[in-house]
Parts: structure tokens; C-alpha cells; sequence
């Protein structure tokens, strides 16, 4: 029998139903993976009492014949930036030291709901601002795949904790939050899928902001077939987030058919850049060759303004972020440092309570919202959104999704890219696009470097038409027959 | 755009964030490189291009104005690192 915790969620669902095994036997195989695999620092706090009482829950739903959820005892890590109620929730961060949410983030609620089984907190970067994990003020997380090649690699980030734990098996799935990519970079880095909804999908209710105009929950799990079933767990309209959207939660599982003969895939010139890597470029190429041989027709689209995103978003996002990050004060939750005036209080406990990337961000934004430069920052930074914005408008005219790589590279070391921060940035080159237009754009595993690392593709998609986005990466799921084998057990 | 070391301290106090004045020069370097490289928007002519402050294609929804949360004191200080007789504390403000 395959070992429990290399099931999906659709085939523990069955072998649930089959009564083959328990919720609960489930959820301890999980705990003791989850604690054999600390070693990848996947988890700032493990939550086995919660675990073990939901999986009993869970238990007692099945044997009385009561309503089953999508998720009924399926074991999942929850990112660290979701506040759940009675649960430590820490951000990454020393300034919400012992922050205790007495309220649950809607996302995590509904999950419930569908019967999910919370087995811990992940880890992340410093308020998700991040691309490699190392931000963390509970230390970097090391990617799975670090045996590959002999020395620790960073999982991809923000979402770096989720993402190692579902590649490593110390989680079915795992939420994650994507800004500018902190979904489906560390999807790809860790050969894992990765979606991040339509901004507006899941409530951001209870998540803690970063950069409200960007913020979209999303699942990150084994399949793609998992991503769907999760991201229905997830999603719905809620009241208490204002940019929630109106609309019906779809049924995504239905949507993955398998065939996708007729539709068109753009393929945008200006991602192919200059000096790209050249395994990036014939995985892109493989990609195009699969979905062809499934029956697309493949069409080059131009998206223009795409060299601009990346400095948008370094506009868009910190400013957000430093008006968001504004409420750690000292006052009201998490750290307090001391001072003889209450300003001296806010600087000592903002300057030890953040670390070095979040105060430069935090930095730059209260820099472009300053008098004098707000008109030369924030707002060209805001007309820039939207010619990008209007760049996917148009290329959807003819196109009923987009193919491009995830991330320009494979996970790299931990340490390495750290000196300068534009380096780091360009991380996500690839997926802050797709964020500034709020559109869907999903990561699937797509193959091996020559180092035995994953490399993953991305699919993004119309506004709210995530269904098709997973069927077309379900044919190149199938098509790449990826196996995500980080080595350790193999 | 380069960024003195004043510039940042005045930034750095504008964000209440305690910087040592002997990150003050590094830092300056570092955000001015940040700055630098988002230079480029300039480039872009967006004569008559509306900001974009929001994705979500919807009017913000608007409710009933009727109180639909409260009455939760304790749970909402509970959190607090210094608390007194149902109020948060802060140093001294009045002399």
C-alpha cells in the first residue's frame, strides 16, 4: 500500500469514503512526518492537539453518516500569515511575539468548514516579503530537494514554508498567499503546484496585509487536481472583505477534463528575455510542444509593458505595505520596546521588532507617499498598472490563456543572491504581472533541470477563469509525468 | 535618485523606525539602488493614463449602517503587551 503520506487529497478522499483507513491515523502520519522533517524549519509552531482533535472530529462526521466536506480530514500546514484563533500566528515576524488571534481568518474558517485538518503553522518570509525564506525572524526554510545537489537551497518564498512542507510530505497541502509571486515561485522551486486566484476569490479577511491591492490566498499542494479541490474549500464571497467578489464558487474539479483541443495559448514575446536561462527557455519550449500535441493552437501575444512591472510593483507594494505595517505600534499586540516618549516607544519597538527587508520596504513606501514625491512615485507607479493591466486585456482578446515560465531560475542556495536586492527581486519577474492585473496564474512541475532540480511553468488566465487555467495544466502535468521526489527518501 | 543620509534618517523617523546612525550611510546606498533601478518608469509616457488603485472591477458595496461587532473588550485586549482596567497603556503624553 502507498504510504499515507504520499496520497493526494483526491485519493485520500476515496480511500477515506472506503473506510480503508481514519482521519485520525491520517493525521498521525503526518504529525510524525512532521516532526521526523524539522530539520526543514517548515514550521514555526505544530499544532498535533488541534490536528488530532479535528481528524477525531472528522471521524465521528464519517461513522454518523453526517455531512462530508471537500476536505474532510485532509492534513494541511496553514501559512503563518493566516490568524487563526487561539494559535499563535506570527507573520515571520519578532514584532507580533506572541500574538494570539481571538478571531479565525476566514480563509482558514472555511477551510474548516470542508473538514480540513490544521496540522501547524508554516513558515514564511517577514510579513510574506520575501522570494527565498530567508527573512524569517524563525529562520530560514530549506528546500527538499537541497539533497539533490549537496548543500541547502531556499524553498522560494514567501510561501516557503508550505511549499517544503507539501513537497517534503510533512503536509497534504498547505495554504499560501501570493503578492508578487509568494505562491508560485516557491511552487516551482519546490516542484509543487501553486495557484493564486483571481484577486478577489478568496477573502482576505483575518490574512495579515501586506499589500491589500495584491494579497490572494491560494492552495499549494501535490496536484493539480488537489488545487482545485482546495481552492473551492478556500474561496467564496464574504462581507467582511470589501474587495471580496460577488460571485459563485465554481466547481473547479469539474473543470479539469483533460481536454483542452481548440483553445488558444499565447505565448508573450517580452518574456523571453535577454540572457534567460537556457534550461528555463527549453522547458518553456517543451511546454508549447505538449500543449500543441494536446490540440492548442499557439498564438505570440505581446504584453509591452512587462519590463515596467517589476519597478511598479516595488512602488505599488512597499507603499501598501507601509501604511498596512503602520498598526505595529507597541500598543495594541506583539512586542513592546520601551521608550521615554511614546514615539521613542514606536521607534524602539518598530526598529528591533522588524527586520532589515521589511524596514527597507517599509522605507521606501513612506518614501513615495511623501509629500513632493507622491505624483512622481506612487501615482506613475499606479497610471504603469494600468498600461499592464490593459497589455493582458487586450492579449485576452485573442487568447484564452498564457503560458510562460514560473520563475527565471531553479531554487537556488541559501546565501546566495542576498547582497543586492534587485537581484532578489527579479525573482519574480515572471509572476508580478499576473498580480498587478489581479489575474489567476498557476504553477505546475514541469520537469528537472540538469541538476535534478524542479522547474515549474506557469498558466495565467482571465479574470475569475481559474477553471481553465487548471484543465490546461492538468494536460502538462500529465504530459511532463512529473514525480516530485526530493530525493530524501528516494 | 540618490538618497542622503539625512533623507533617510527624516524617512526613517516619518515610518517611526529606529535606525543606528551607523546604518544610516548603508542604508541610504541601498535604497537609493531600489530607487535607482525604478527610475526607468520615467520612460513610460502615461499622459492621460488613470491610475489604477484597484483590480477589483466592482463599486465598493455598502451596507447598513447598523453596529455589527462589538461588546468583545477583553478579547480585544487581551493582546495588548501592557494593559490596565480595560484600557491599552502608552508612556506618559501629557505633562
Amino acid at each position: 500500500m502507498t504510504k499515507l503520506t504520499d496520497l493526494t487529497i483526491a485519493a485520500a478522499r476515496d480511500a477515506l469514503a472506503a473506510k480503508e483507513f481514519s482521519a485520525t491515523e491520517l493525521t498521525e502520519a503526518y504529525i510524525q512526518a512532521m516532526e521526523a522533517g524539522r530539520d526543514l524549519n517548515a514550521y514555526i509552531t505544530e499544532t498535533p492537539d488541534v490536528a488530532l482533535e479535528r481528524a477525531r472530529e472528522s471521524d465521528d462526521r464519517r461513522a454518523r453518516g453526517g455531512h462530508i466536506g471537500s476536505m474532510d480530514g485532509m492534513p494541511i500546514a496553514m501559512k503563518d500569515l493566516f490568524c487563526t484563533e487561539g494559535v499563535l500566528t506570527t507573520a515571520g515576524s519578532h514584532i507580533l511575539d506572541g500574538f494570539t488571534p481571538p478571531y479565525e481568518s476566514t480563509v482558514s474558517a472555511n477551510l474548516r468548514s470542508a473538514g480540513a485538518v490544521m496540522l501547524g503553522k508554516a513558515n514564511l518570509d517577514e510579513f510574506a516579503m520575501g522570494s527565498a525564506n530567508i527573512t524569517s525572524y524563525y529562520g530560514p526554510v530549506k528546500n527538499p530537494w537541497s539533497a539533490k545537489v549537496g548543500k541547502d537551497l531556499v524553498p522560494g518564498g514567501s510561501s516557503g514554508g508550505s511549499a517544503a512542507a507539501v513537497s517534503g510530505r510533512l503536509a497534504m497541502a498547505a495554504t499560501g498567499t501570493d503578492t508578487g509571486g509568494s505562491i508560485r515561485q516557491p511552487a516551482s522551486f519546490c516542484g509543487i503546484v501553486g495557484l493564486k486566484p483571481t484577486y478577489g476569490r478568496c477573502s482576505r479577511w483575518g490574512i495579515v496585509a501586506f499589500a491589500s491591492s495584491l494579497d490572494q490566498a491560494g492552495p499549494m499542494t501535490q496536484t493539480v487536481r488537489d488545487a482545485a479541490i482546495m481552492l473551492g474549500a478556500m474561496a467564496g464571497h464574504d462581507p467582511k472583505d470589501s474587495t471580496s467578489a460577488p460571485v459563485e464558487t465554481p466547481d473547479f474539479e469539474a473543470a479539469i477534463t483533460g481536454n483542452v483541443k481548440g483553445l488558444t495559448i499565447g505565448i508573450p514575446k517580452e518574456y523571453r528575455m535577454d540572457g534567460m536561462d537556457p534550461e528555463i527557455q527549453a522547458i518553456w519550449d517543451q511546454g508549447v510542444e505538449w500543449l500543441k500535441a494536446a490540440g492548442c493552437n499557439i498564438k505570440d501575444v505581446s504584453l509591452p509593458t512587462t519590463k515596467y512591472a517589476l519597478p511598479t510593483y516595488y512602488i505599488v507594494a512597499p507603499a501598501e505595505a507601509s501604511a498596512n505595517l503602520a498598526r505595529y505600534d507597541g500598543v495594541r499586540y506583539g512586542l513592546r520596546v520601551p521608550g521615554d516618549s511614546l514615539d521613542d516607544m514606536y521607534m524602539n519597538t518598530r526598529g528591533e521588532g522588524f527586520g532589515h527587508e521589511v524596514q527597507r520596504r517599509i522605507l521606501i513606501g513612506t518614501y513615495a507617499l511623501s509629500s513632493g514625491y507622491y505624483d512622481a512615485y506612487y501615482i506613475k507607479a499606479q497610471k504603469v498598472r494600468t498600461l499592464i493591466s490593459n497589455d493582458f486585456k487586450a492579449a485576452f482578446e485573442d487568447v484564452d490563456a498564457i503560458l510562460t515560465p514560473t520563475a527565471p531560475s531553479a531554487a537556488f542556495g541559501i546565501g546566495e543572491n542576498q547582497d543586492d536586492p534587485v537581484a532578489m527581486y527579479l525573482n519574480d519577474v515572471f509572476t508580478v504581472p499576473t498580480s498587478l492585473a489581479g489575474l489567476p496564474g498557476i504553477s505546475v512541475p514541469a520537469g528537472l533541470n540538469k541538476d535534478g532540480l524542479p522547474l515549474g511553468l506557469q498558466l495565467i488566465g482571465r479574470g475569475f477563469d481559474e477553471g481553465t487555467i487548471l484543465n490546461v495544466a492538468s494536460v502538462i502535468e500529465d504530459a511532463a509525468g512529473f514525480q516530485c521526489k526530493p530525493g530524501k527518501e528516494a | 535618485m540618490s538618497l542622503d543620509k539625512d533623507t533617510v534618517k527624516n524617512i526613517a523617523y516619518l515610518a517611526r523606525i529606529r535606525v543606528d546612525e551607523a546604518q544610516l550611510e548603508p542604508l541610504a546606498g541601498e535604497l537609493s539602488s531600489i530607487l535607482d533601478w525604478i527610475e526607468q518608469l520615467q520612460e513610460l509616457d502615461t499622459d492621460g493614463v488613470e491610475p489604477m488603485a484597484s483590480v477589483a472591477a466592482m463599486d465598493l458595496p455598502q451596507r447598513k449602517d447598523v453596529v455589527t461587532d462589538g461588546n468583545c473588550q477583553t478579547a480585544v485586549l487581551k493582546n495588548a503587551p501592557d494593559g490596565e482596567d480595560g484600557f491599552y497603556t502608552v508612556p506618559k503624553v501629557v505633562e
